[in-house]
């Protein structure tokens, strides 16, 4: 054995050292067992856990208000709500125009509905006064008219505020596009054959920028050539606004005479203050205001407050008023029911494990098919045979009056209630109980139970000091697998459970479909879904998620 | 666990009681099943045994119920669309789980841990809150591909329900075909390979005849979740998608009518079916793998 003194690296066959070679076909087998799970990696990743993820983001997300309103939001910013002032005239005027698009674009209602969430009526004084605002700009709109028919033309309005040859405002026409992408959801690409003028841009700022936005809108969203198009009412105020600042001595370009002969006739402007106040009261109160202000954050916990029947308020957290508070009784109902559920499993299903495990092989099987057939069967049948007997004019009330234990008038109400729930799910669930507690009882030997006997213990003390402590495993795993099972429960609830007995997930789906509250929905999602991972990670430590077994 | 000779009178009393008891708990278990088959056969539209049927008079039994859902246009798409939606996902699902089962089954597999978390989480995850999150995703994904790429919205409905149910039914492809995979013998591949096999040639003539069974009843319960499953599909679908399910659904919880009870006999029907071959499945496939002596 010559090679035994050659200190030498041990060669591989092609004659690289035998390590390198080795990791590198270890390198090789790690690719391609990667190889062969990335695509359903990738598919998992992208079809299930990116939306629970964006579910989960979706419960703090919050920038409905500052889409909606930017301006409005960055102008209230800076207003006290302690303090007993309104907010300052501009505010008023940055949510004309902001709430004027909003209504052009028929988005201020998904944010009145919103708020409407944290503060009642908020939700109808939105959808008044996006109807209203259009008689602000009527009076201004007749009089320019009167001025001169140029003003009805949209081409007059086009050729002032578009750049054309001279030096365009890029950055105001990104900002606008941004704002309407935000505000509808929706691309905004395409030629707009329009770019602001930076000169009118300084000189009328309001105009231009409500111009802009105008054309970004009509180019986009309503397929109309801005170009001819007479625009909104808004512009007509703005333009107003910004007559009565700017200094128009210097200006001799597109349209001069049509500008000063403006500024001279004194367009009629109300303060926006008083017309919003004229449009609702409400506006002329703190509360709006003050509801705006709170929620404008693009990230919020208003969503988990309301999960657990609490809200932010501009004070801070407080509880919901008492009749709003439904949410943490559900909970606390959900983790009740899933409990007794839970427990009525082990009542019914450990002595069908301890008789299974018990009895000879053929007759095990045998009876085990009873156990795997509901287990297999749809669990729409099971609910609906369960709907089917627990009726008032169901099977189980017809018998129960037929060996006359009931009066025909005094028929059991067995369904709508908690009564029913527990029933229907105590029996979908059952066999989740009994498989894990039969695998486990298998494993323990009779000789145990004959040994104990035959040392003098009774019967009752050879079963609880003996057998019990060894099936306990099978309990826990059967009872943490029924319970995760029963508190993200749905259908059976949904359908034999009535008002009394149903479950959080039912108020999710009710949020869902009906009202529209995704970012509730969102919230108490993630709060279940939390619960249930902490509940599978002590299944993992006691049992192992490897030891599931179908069938 | 025969009763001894010499057991005494309470023991007696213990081992009968005990055995009433285990009845009453088994005729819990099967009764709603065994009540809704004959009840499907009524002639009434009633829930309950008429006294025709209790008398076993045949004119109390009719198929009526049947020929209702067999005629029945609603009972017959949401039968079809069932039968387009599940084989589609178990199909997908099937072939990318079997793919990654044999990946992660092979010796060193990096983050196998979080990999297979990953896999089996739409298993582990309550159905309200996986509806719930596709729920938002796949209406943006929907509207992406209605503008985007022109599809028609009922295509991109099927598209969707599609997806959601193949992630649904992946766990299961995964834990079956791995629980086979435990007991195939690698030396088998490397055999192959050195009478000059190529890894798919020997994937499709060695390999996959031997963990077809596996690969089989995970492909059924893919199929079963799919078919059986409401909560998704009630969220990500929309009315030109009603599975079965969905139309019962809708049954119970609206105008309930018989017609669910001959559906809900036929499922059964399908289920008891499907149970056999997956009984039958796991013997052959413990009979391949030696682990049993038939």
């Amino acid at each position: 054995m010559t090679d035994a003194t050659d200190n030498g690296p041990v060669l591989a066959a092609d004659g690289s050292p035998l390590k390198r070679s080795l990791g590198r076909a270890l390198r090789r087998q790690k690719l391609r067992a990667l190889a062969l799970v990335a695509p359903l990696l990738i598919f998992v990743l992208i079809t299930f856990i990116f939306p629970i993820a964006s579910m989960l983001f979706r419960s703090v997300q919050n920038d409905i208000a500052s889409n909606t309103l930017p301006y409005t939001v960055q102008a209230l910013a800076k207003w006290d709500a302690e303090s007993s002032d309104l907010p300052a005239e501009e505010v008023y005027q940055a949510m004309y125009f902001d709430m004027f698009l909003a209504a052009e674009a028929k988005r201020h209602t998904r944010l009145g509905t919103r708020l409407n969430y944290e503060q009642t009526g908020i939700s109808s004084l939105f959808r008044q006064s996006g109807r209203k605002l259009d008689d602000l700009g009527k009076d201004i709109e007749r009089v320019l008219g009167k001025l001169n028919s140029d003003w009805k033309d949209g081409r007059t309005w086009y050729n002032l505020l578009n750049a054309g040859q001279g030096t365009a405002d890029t950055e105001l026409l990104n900002v606008q596009r941004n704002r309407v992408v935000a505000l509808t959801d929706r691309s905004v690409s395409g030629n707009l054959n329009f770019s602001p003028s930076a000169e009118m841009a300084e000189l009328l700022p309001a105009t231009t920028k409500a111009y802009t936005v105008w054309v970004v809108y009509t180019a986009t969203q309503s397929d109309k050539d801005p170009a001819t198009k007479s625009p909104w009412e808004a512009i007509p105020v703005a333009l107003a606004l910004d007559l009565q600042t700017t200094d128009l001595s210097g200006y001799s370009g597109t349209a001069a005479d049509l500008l000063i002969q403006a500024q001279a006739a004194n367009l009629p402007l109300p303060t926006f203050t008083k017309a919003f106040a004229e449009i609702d009261e409400d506006w002329a109160t703190a509360i709006p205001w003050k509801t705006i202000q709170t929620h404008s954050g693009i990230y919020t916990s208003g969503y988990f407050l309301n999960a657990v029947d609490a809200q932010k308020t501009p004070q801070g957290i407080a509880w919901q008023p008492e009749d709003k508070q439904i949410l943490l009784t559900l909970f606390v109902r959900t983790l009740i029911m899933s409990l007794v559920i839970t427990g009525s499993c082990i009542l019914l299903g450990y002595p069908i494990a301890w008789l299974l495990a018990n009895l000879p092989m053929r007759q095990a099987n045998v009876l085990l098919i009873l156990v795997l057939l509901p287990f297999w069967t749809s669990l729409l049948v099971r609910t609906s045979a369960w709907k089917v007997m627990l009726q008032q004019q169901g099977v189980i009330n017809d018998v129960l009056v037929w060996i006359g234990f009931v009066a025909d008038d005094g028929r059991l109400i067995m369904i709508n209630n908690q009564f029913g729930t527990i029933v229907a799910m105590t029996h979908i669930l059952l066999p989740f109980m009994i498989l894990p507690m039969y695998s486990v009882m298998q494993t323990i030997p009779p000789s145990y139970l004959r040994a104990a006997k035959s040392l003098g213990a009774t019967n009752w003390t050879a079963f609880w000091r003996v057998y019990f402590p060894q099936s306990v495993p099978g309990i826990g795993a059967g009872s943490i697998l029924v319970f995760i099972l029963a508190i993200g429960y749905y259908i059976t609830p949904e359908i034999v459970g009535g008002t009394k007995g149903v479950f959080i997930s039912n108020r999710i789906a009710y949020h869902i479909s009906s009202s529209l509250n995704w970012g509730l929905a969102a919230a108490l999602g993630t709060i279940l879904l939390a619960a249930v991972l902490v509940l599978y990670w002590a299944y993992d430590r006691i049992v192992g998620i490897d030891n599931v077994k179908l069938g | 666990m025969g009763l001894p000779p010499y057991a005494t009178l309470g023991q007696r009393v213990w081992y009968y009681t005990f055995r009433v008891i285990c009845a009453l708990i088994f005729i819990f278990l099967i009764t709603p099943i065994l009540v809704v088959m004959p009840l499907s056969f009524n002639a009434q539209d009633f829930f309950t045994f008429t006294p025709e049927m209790l008398r076993l008079d045949p004119a109390g039994y009719s198929l009526k119920h049947y020929e209702d859902f067999f005629t029945n246009s609603e009972w017959q798409r949401s039968l079809k669309n069932s039968l387009i939606i599940a084989p589609i996902a178990t199909v997908i699902s099937v072939s990318l789980g079997t793919l990654a089962a044999i990946g992660l089954s092979q010796s060193h597999v990096p983050f196998k841990g979080t990999i297979m978390a990953i896999l089996i989480s739409p298993m582990i995850v309550p159905l309200i809150i996986s509806a719930t999150g596709m729920f938002f995703f796949y209406s943006s994904l929907g509207n992406w591909m209605e503008s985007n790429l022109g599809l028609d919205k009922n295509f991109v409905g099927y598209i969707k329900v599609i997806l959601a149910h193949a992630v649904l039914g992946i766990p299961f492809v995964i834990i079956t075909v791995t629980a086979t995979l435990v007991g195939f013998d690698q030396s088998l591949t490397r055999a192959a390979a050195n009478m000059g096999a190529n890894p798919v040639t020997t994937f499709f003539r060695v390999q996959m005849p031997l963990i077809l069974p596996g690969v089989i009843s995970g492909g059924l319960f893919a199929f079963i979740t799919s078919f059986d499953e409401v909560v998704v599909v009630l969220f990500v679908g929309s009315a030109g998608q009603k599975t079965l399910p969905w139309q019962m659904f809708t049954g119970l919880r609206e105008q309930i009518s018989p017609t669910i009870l001959a559906v809900a006999t036929l499922l059964v029907v399908i289920s008891i079916a499907l149970l056999t071959v997956v009984e039958l499945l796991r013997r052959r496939s413990e009979k391949l793998r030696g682990m049993s002596p038939g």
